[in-house]
């Protein structure tokens, strides 16, 4: 038991580290040298240069990446600088949260199904506007990226938010606010000033995480992004896709170029951060008070309930055009109702949830028996996780999936061990850990250890204070961290579709599958599920600790 | 790859081989093909952006599992090359046994790159017991200017129409006459964006119409003067471009995705590869009933959808089984069904038994479907070589819009 749980840290870095480090090794040689005849070294580089399409492609990545970035920055920035501590905040997050749990694609679908020229913001207005006809209008797919901007920010608002309020406590804010309200402060103005600082420190990883994921992100870009070119990420999976040879070694260099504009783009973050906390010091200590911030304040929330509003109402067009019969333009509503969309996907839909709901819950109980063996190591040696463990932890969200999945991909099709669902699970488990072990460290380490102290006392061995005191009290955070990791398998795309050769169909793989065809009403369907497959843990997870404990009052907290 | 792993996966070839000792079934000897075929199951790789389509595949499957006792298991697939892909990657890989594709859906430059490279297993096709009553037709025997050679087997005949919303527009006789009209509508036209195949065959349609001599054609690309060919099509397309839905900045990503486009009344014409397709999309619901076909009188190109086999699958009987149930007559008749498929058949009419001929002669067509004298002569494909030409030289210019 002790050596096997002293093996945890070690089994949980190889499993974070060893894809990662195989696939960027498996991207770098068809990139360096590539597999077809012709001239070696530099070719494939060389064939990128060529790329008509390469600029734009490139500026797509940064620009929206960057812009989805600092906006989901400033909107939770506002939000909690501005609400923090009210009741309206309270309300906020408890509606944002779940948004969290909504996979990528589901969410952009919905957002597409408002905001297209078809969408249900044109049936609302299209009376008073007298159109029978959609607009023609570029949505989404403008060539700016806007709308894929909007879509990240929906997805990106929710999680930095619950990083943000993770970080709260440490940051001491409820103090911070009531000595700088007394000196005179305006509520935003008092909270950017003193409690900001300390909590950027925290969430600072999380925030690189949003920015390499939004500048590489393939499903969302491809619902909602440009297409003449697509942004870098996508073209790479063309490629990746292309019978021809050469193309392959195009995608291995264009995956190369991908890691690069990332790392780049959180190395100029990173100046960026440098330069406003120079400038911010200054603005801190100059007393500017800041007290007429009442309309900014409406404000920020406004543009806050904005992401909920997208989602929300992207859910109930989802679920209207899948029992959809006959709807045009303008009709604001179906003529018809019909369960035929759901009956015709049943068996796909059982098919695909099987296969969903088994590799989520492989991946997450591997991930949360390595997470417990890590958390319950660190407290039996007494050694808390060090910055440079952090650092290593968030390793996997960094580099993006385009830049080692394709290298993974022919690695293990060398190694002949590229079939069936145990390599599906390995890849969402390099995913999945990360976010479980973040979410259940802070509560694990908060647990109170004279109860540990007491049981010990009382005759307990270690591993049993574990399993009789620990984990049940434990128990709602555990299932958190677990409805978490399911969450976030549940949405994954690229893992399993490179990595499962397409022989492994998930509700997010057929939901993106079925966009080339544009049949809405699949799309509703499958999305739907998808939403349902990511929520269901959430709820159980609420649900199941309430149920165990009904009769200990004591364990609601 | 390092000697290890390449010991390492050499070991495992060798053991999956040894595993797998049935792996080349014998064509002719039917009856052992059908009794190898018994438990085998197939990963049938097959675009599924339609719910027709998987819905028919889903029902062929119940079919043979039922009548062979086969497994059939359908890939979607957002492109069939993905699956050419594979099969490429494991042949490098050396995964010579046991690949992850069985049966593919494909016809064209798929399968001219499939066949030049070795990856197909055959011949096979003309063993079929079905095949007997397949119609020996060009298209048939000649997918895209390559020679079939038993290497894939038909199970779908397609060719080229114009969908147009009767409300808001009338048949035009000419690719002209079409250039014409979309400049009276701006942005009520569209195709989809090559490499996708309706947008590719939307592209050949309108070479094939505006070169002075499509005989040309027939040649590979590589004997011939490829820009000063196909100079008609580019000078076209510029003139298009800026009158498309969106002014050609945003493409449709498939054909199915245009069927939104036209029931949103988006757009008012939009190019199809199957001539049923439309009926069928109008049954359930995603086209309004106004939608109809037509063809321009100068005629349009066709071609046929195929079946083929990897060189490396493990489940050849059983694809072969799968193959030669798509061309039996009930399976032919529910695919041509418009409130199904829709597909043209690839059976003879005069080879098939007296009765079967009249179900077929008997089926209604659907709403906006042509007969076969309205559809006119087919015109014969380009050689394969002219996609990859023509897909090049399109996202050259109309790939990255400016």
């Amino acid at each position: 038991m002790n050596r096997l749980l002293m093996l945890a840290p070690v089994l949980t870095v190889a499993a974070l580290l060893g894809p990662v480090v195989a696939g960027l090794v498996g991207v770098l040689r068809p990139a360096l040298f590539p597999v077809t005849d012709g001239p070696a070294s530099l070719a494939a580089l060389h064939g990128l240069l060529e790329w008509p399409g390469l600029g734009p492609a490139v500026r797509l990545s940064v620009v929206t990446g960057l812009a989805a970035t600092l906006l989901s920055l400033a909107i939770v920035i506002g939000l909690v600088a501005g609400w923090s501590g009210t009741r309206a905040f309270r309300a906020a997050s408890r509606v944002l949260s779940p948004l969290l749990s909504m996979p990528h694609a589901a969410a952009a679908f919905g957002l597409a199904f408002l905001i297209a020229p078809s969408g249900w913001v044109v049936r609302a207005v299209a009376p008073l506007a007298g159109l029978d006809r959609p607009p023609d209008l570029p949505i989404p797919g403008d060539a700016g990226g806007l709308a894929l901007i909007a879509g990240l920010v929906a997805k990106e608002v929710p999680f930095l938010l619950l990083m943000t309020l993770a970080a709260l406590p440490q940051a001491n804010a409820e103090g911070a606010r009531t000595l700088s309200a007394t000196l005179g402060y305006g509520r935003m103005t008092g909270w950017i000033k003193t409690v900001l600082p300390q909590v950027y420190a925290q969430i600072r990883l999380p925030v690189y995480v949003v920015l390499a994921y939004s500048m590489s992100v393939v499903d969302v870009a491809m619902i909602l992004g440009p297409n003449t070119p697509p942004p870098l990420a996508v073209q790479i999976v063309r490629w990746m896709a292309d019978p021809a040879l050469g193309q392959r070694n195009l995608a291995a260099a264009g995956s190369l170029l991908q890691l690069a504009l990332v790392v780049g783009a959180i190395g100029a973050w990173r100046l960026v951060e440098l330069a406003v906390a120079a400038w911010g010091r200054g603005w801190a200590s100059g007393g500017r008070r800041g007290q007429r911030d009442g309309a900014l304040r409406f404000l920020a929330l406004g543009v806050a309930a904005l992401p909920a509003l997208a989602a929300g109402g992207g859910l109930a067009v989802l679920a209207l055009w899948s029992v959809a019969g006959y709807w045009a333009f303008p009709m604001l509503l179906p003529a018809d109702f019909t369960a035929t969309s759901w009956m015709r996907h049943a068996g796909g839909l059982a098919g695909a949830a099987g296969n969903t709901a088994l590799i989520a819950l492989a991946a997450t109980g591997v991930a949360l028996l390595l997470t417990l063996g890590c958390l319950e190591a660190e407290h039996r040696r007494r050694r808390p996780i060090t910055a440079a463990g952090l650092r290593l932890l968030y390793l996997p969200l960094l580099v993006p999936q385009i830049a080692f999945l394709p290298g993974l991909q022919v690695l293990l099709l060398h190694a002949g061990a590229d079939r069936g669902a145990v390599p599906v699970i390995a890849a969402h488990l390099v995913f999945v850990l990360p976010y479980v072990l973040l979410s259940l460290g802070d509560p694990w380490r908060a647990w109170d250890d004279r109860f540990a102290t007491v049981a010990a006392s009382l005759g307990a061995r270690p591993r049993s204070v574990l399993l009789r005191v620990r984990l049940p009290m434990l128990l709602r955070p555990v299932l958190t961290a677990a409805a978490v990791g399911m969450a976030v398998s549940v949405g994954q795309y690229l893992p399993t579709l490179l990595i499962g050769g397409g022989r492994v169909a998930t509700l997010t793989t057929e939901a993106v599958a079925l966009a080339s065809g544009a049949d809405r009403r699949a799309i509703g369907v499958f999305a739907l599920a998808q939403t349902a497959a990511a929520l269901v843990p959430f709820t159980l997870a609420i649900a199941l600790p309430a149920w165990f404990w009904r009769n200990r009052r004591g364990l609601h907290a | 790859m390092t000697p290890l792993l390449r010991r390492l996966s050499a070991i495992l070839a060798f053991g999956l081989a040894a595993l797998s000792a049935q792996a080349q079934p014998d064509p002719p000897d039917w009856t052992g093909v059908l009794a190898e075929a018994r438990g085998q199951t197939v990963y049938w790789h097959a675009w599924g952006g339609s719910s027709a389509t998987n819905d028919f595949i889903a029902w062929l499957g119940d079919l043979v599992a039922e009548r062979y006792g086969v497994t059939l298991e359908h890939v979607k697939l957002t492109d069939t090359a993905d699956a050419v892909t594979r099969v490429l990657a494991e042949k490098q890989a050396g995964v010579d046994t046991d690949g992850a594709v069985d049966l593919i859906w494909l016809n064209g430059a798929n399968f001219t790159a499939m066949k030049q490279r070795e990856l197909l297993f055959g011949p096979f096709a003309s063993d079929l017991p079905n095949h007997a009553l397949v119609a020996g037709d060009d298209a048939i025997a000649v997918d895209f200017g390559e020679p079939v050679d038993g290497m894939e087997s038909p199970w779908a005949k397609a060719q080229f129409v114009f969908m147009y919303d009767s409300a808001d527009a009338r048949p035009l006789p000419s690719m002209q006459a079409i250039l014409d009209w979309a400049v009276a509508h701006p942005g009520r036209i569209t195709y989809p964006q090559p490499p996708d195949f309706v947008g590719v065959t939307f592209l050949k349609q309108a070479l094939v119409a505006l070169v002075d001599d499509p005989a040309i054609l027939a040649r590979p690309v590589s004997e011939v003067d490829f820009a000063a060919v196909s100079a008609p099509l580019w000078d076209y397309l510029d003139r298009l471009t800026p009158v498309l839905w969106r002014q050609g900045r945003s493409y449709p990503a498939s054909g199915p995705a245009q069927f939104q486009l036209l029931a949103d009344n988006e757009i008012d014409l939009a190019p199809s590869i199957s001539p049923g397709e439309a009926s069928a999309a109008i049954a359930d619901f995603r086209l309004p009933s106004t939608i109809r076909t037509f063809v321009p009188a100068e005629g349009t190109i066709g071609n046929a959808s195929f079946v083929a086999i990897p060189y490396n699958s493990d489940a050849k009987a059983g694809a072969m089984v799968v193959a030669n149930a798509l061309l039996s007559p009930d399976v032919q008749l529910r695919a041509q069904d418009p409130d199904v498929l829709g597909y043209g058949t690839v059976l003879d009419m005069d080879k098939v038994p007296p009765e079967v001929a009249a179900a077929f002669a008997d089926q209604p067509r659907g709403p906006a479907t042509l007969s076969p004298a309205e559809l006119g002569t087919i015109l014969p494909e380009p050689h394969a070589s002219w996609v990859a030409a023509i897909e090049e030289e399109w996202s050259r210019r109309y790939g990255v819009t400016r």
